[in-house]
């Protein structure tokens, strides 16, 4: 019921969220919701965009894939996949009530934040140094501009990350009050799944 | 009204409507000389007649949005504006300047004009939309310091709400985008490049921060909703529109010399750019269905529902038609872009302007809301003037579409003049409408001068 009412009226859902959480419905603030879609559109464009272009040279795209990291790009997954479960757990934390706990598990998946920057930082300074711009070809176009996106949704969960953790190393969310800590979860789960994408088509699948 | 110092944004709204009245007769002129090409030549030739109508516009807009700032910055934070002084003498500035700028373009020629006020200097006149002669482009900036200045300092000392902190910072960017009209650089591709900073960033990025707290403002007033609720759609929508907007500049940069990758950016980010229009559409109707109390000023409501809807039509659909980097190869530049210029600017900045001036003149002439006979008036007005301005549309729509096909689509391509006689039927049928267009701003300004206020005012 209370999910028909949000599908239908979206205010209805801002309004209630403003008031209390729920247990049942979307996790987090309805506005948050709104963002993952948003975001979501605008890779899936972007994805799409790079499998047409991709159709239309498909040797170019090969040969050029070649000399990505893909080992790095491994890594990453893994650390990416990895810090999604710690923000779980530190969701099932805050449902204990435990907002030490929480803030730990957070901490755990921020760090882990800070090891996909720095690798994927290694791998940008490569490229560069290399001479690879946005204007190299087609693949590296693609390849620069849909990783340094995410790159840069990493950074803005990494903050958003660091914000929860503050608020609630200080016993800001309880039991019954934690919107925030889903919300940040819920945008956090969004940067892995892109990744979770990203990798296989721009990486991997030849 | 709440606070004494919101009158001064009295002589902003009229100033305003005056400088739009000034805009609309320009654009019947220059309507007409699509069609018949030497009218009132050569007093006032084609290209003059353009600046005027186009540089009236934006002036009366920043009127509209000083004054709309103005009464909404104390009542926001609930403390009376720093300096009312300050404000009056920046509206005598700003007036007598751009009145002055008018007579240069209308008296002088423009290369005189430039002589004549030191363009020798620092040139940056001669394109679209910044053709402002040097000392006023100077005196534009002293304008938004002065005016930014009052409002930061009426900020600061107050409470600070989102919907002012979101003026704020969209008034913020209005004045430092405009600083790349100082930048004038020798070669062509970078000049256009950072031009669009200019009108882009404007009009796709900070003014739409300007549009959704005024509207927002004016939302919570005659709703009654939760401040809490209309504020976390603000800041959906302006998020949105940033992400969307900043990098969507790149619309503009498919065939001017910029990098290939800007076709894709432009076209993948510009998509997206509906979608916070959209966004404004449902929030206006859920924010006013949703309403707790019936205010007395219906017009305003309706100039709110208005500008939610036709922002969404001229900027998002309309922006939407042409901006994919394989359509605009064949589009770009024809009537089809006139088309979305008009209905874009109308729907979201003048619809929005005129919603704050509905909302606030009644009540800085002292009443809640006007006579019955008076809004019925001005709701005539808002009909006359939307639907005229959306027939205008289609027909340039069709003038463009035709334009397209004899000129760039064709196995026989005809030339561009050659073009324009094809498609004059077009041009005359939007003559009429735009008359249509004065006869609805005419009855809009004869509605101030009915008297009396609301029988049931709140």
């Amino acid at each position: 019921m209370n999910t028909q009412v949000l599908v239908i009226d979206p205010a209805a859902g801002l309004a209630r969220e403003a008031r209390a959480p729920r247990e049942e419905g979307l996790p987090g603030d309805f506005a948050i919701w709104i963002f993952i879609l948003a975001e979501m559109l605008a890779f899936g464009v972007l994805f799409v965009a790079y499998a047409f272009t991709r159709a239309g040279d498909v040797e170019l795209f090969n040969a050029s894939q070649e000399t990505l990291n893909r080992t790095a790009g491994a890594i990453n997954t893994l650390v990416l996949i990895t810090s999604s479960y710690f923000v779980m757990r530190a969701v099932t934390a805050i449902k204990h009530g435990l907002s030490k706990d929480c803030a730990w598990w957070l901490g755990a998946a921020l760090m882990l934040g800070g090891v996909f920057v720095g690798i994927k930082a290694m791998e940008f300074h490569d490229k560069f140094a290399a001479g690879i711009t946005l204007s190299t070809n087609s693949f590296y176009m693609f390849y620069l501009a849909l990783t340094f996106f995410h790159f840069m949704h990493v950074l803005m969960g990494m903050i958003i990350l660091a914000f929860v953790i503050a608020k609630a190393w200080r016993g800001g969310y309880s039991r019954q009050d934690h919107v925030g800590v889903e919300t940040g979860a819920s945008f956090w789960h969004m940067v892995d799944l892109l990744w979770i994408i990203l990798f296989p088509l721009v990486y991997v699948i030849r | 009204m709440q606070y004494q110092s919101q009158a001064v944004a009295k002589p902003y709204f009229i100033a305003a409507i005056g400088l739009f009245v000034g805009q609309i007769l320009f654009g019947l002129i220059m309507g007409l000389q699509y069609v018949i090409g030497d009218f009132l030549f050569p007093a006032i030739p084609f290209n003059v007649a353009r600046m005027v109508h186009t540089n009236l516009l934006i002036v009366w807009l920043l009127f509209g949005f000083m004054g709309a700032s103005y009464f909404l910055v104390p009542e926001e934070t609930e403390t009376e504006l720093f300096s009312p002084k300050l404000a009056i003498i920046t509206f005598w500035v700003f007036l007598v300047a751009g009145a002055l700028t008018v007579l240069g373009y209308l008296l002088v020629p423009y290369s005189t004009l430039a002589e004549m006020t030191g363009n020798n200097i620092l040139a940056t006149m001669g394109r679209e939309f910044l053709e402002q002669p040097l000392i006023t482009k100077i005196g534009i900036v002293i304008v938004a310091l002065s005016f930014l200045f009052n409002i930061t300092m009426t900020l600061l000392k107050g409470r600070k709400t989102s919907i002012s902190l979101v003026l704020t910072l969209g008034l913020l960017g209005l004045a430092v985008f405009f600083l790349f009209s100082f930048y004038n650089p020798v070669n062509l591709v970078k000049d256009k490049y950072y031009w669009w900073w200019v009108v882009h960033l404007w009009v796709e990025g900070v003014w739409e921060l300007i549009l959704g707290a005024i509207l927002a403002f004016v939302l919570i007033k005659v709703t009654g909703v939760d401040r809490e609720v209309i504020e976390k759609w603000l800041y959906v929508i302006i998020t949105m529109t940033l992400i969307t907007g900043i990098i969507g500049t790149g619309h503009h940069y498919y065939w001017i010399g910029a990098p290939e990758y800007w076709q894709w950016w432009g076209s993948i980010f510009s998509a997206l750019e509906p979608i916070p229009f959209f966004m404004m559409t449902v929030f206006a109707f859920n924010m006013v269905s949703r309403r707790r109390r019936e205010h007395p000023n219906k017009a305003a409501v309706l100039w709110a529902l208005g500008t939610g809807v036709l922002a969404f039509l001229g900027a998002g659909v309309w922006g939407f038609l042409h901006t994919l980097a394989p359509v605009n190869y064949y589009t770009h530049g024809t009537q089809l872009t006139a088309a979305h210029g008009h209905l874009a600017f109308y729907g979201a900045y003048v619809a929005v302007v005129l919603t704050m001036i509905s909302y606030a003149m009644p009540i800085l002439r002292g009443r809640a809301a006007n006579s019955e006979k008076a809004q019925n008036m001005e709701k005539l007005a808002f009909w006359l003037m939307s639907i005229s301005m959306l027939v205008i549309t289609l027909l340039l729509t069709g003038a463009g579409i035709v334009q397209i096909w004899l000129q760039r689509i064709s196995p026989t391509p005809m030339g561009f003049m050659a073009v324009q006689d094809q498609v004059s039927i077009f041009y005359w049928l939007r003559e009429g409408t735009g008359v249509v267009f004065l006869i609805g701003l005419v009855i809009y300004i004869s509605s101030f001068f009915v008297k009396g206020g609301a029988k049931a005012a709140a």
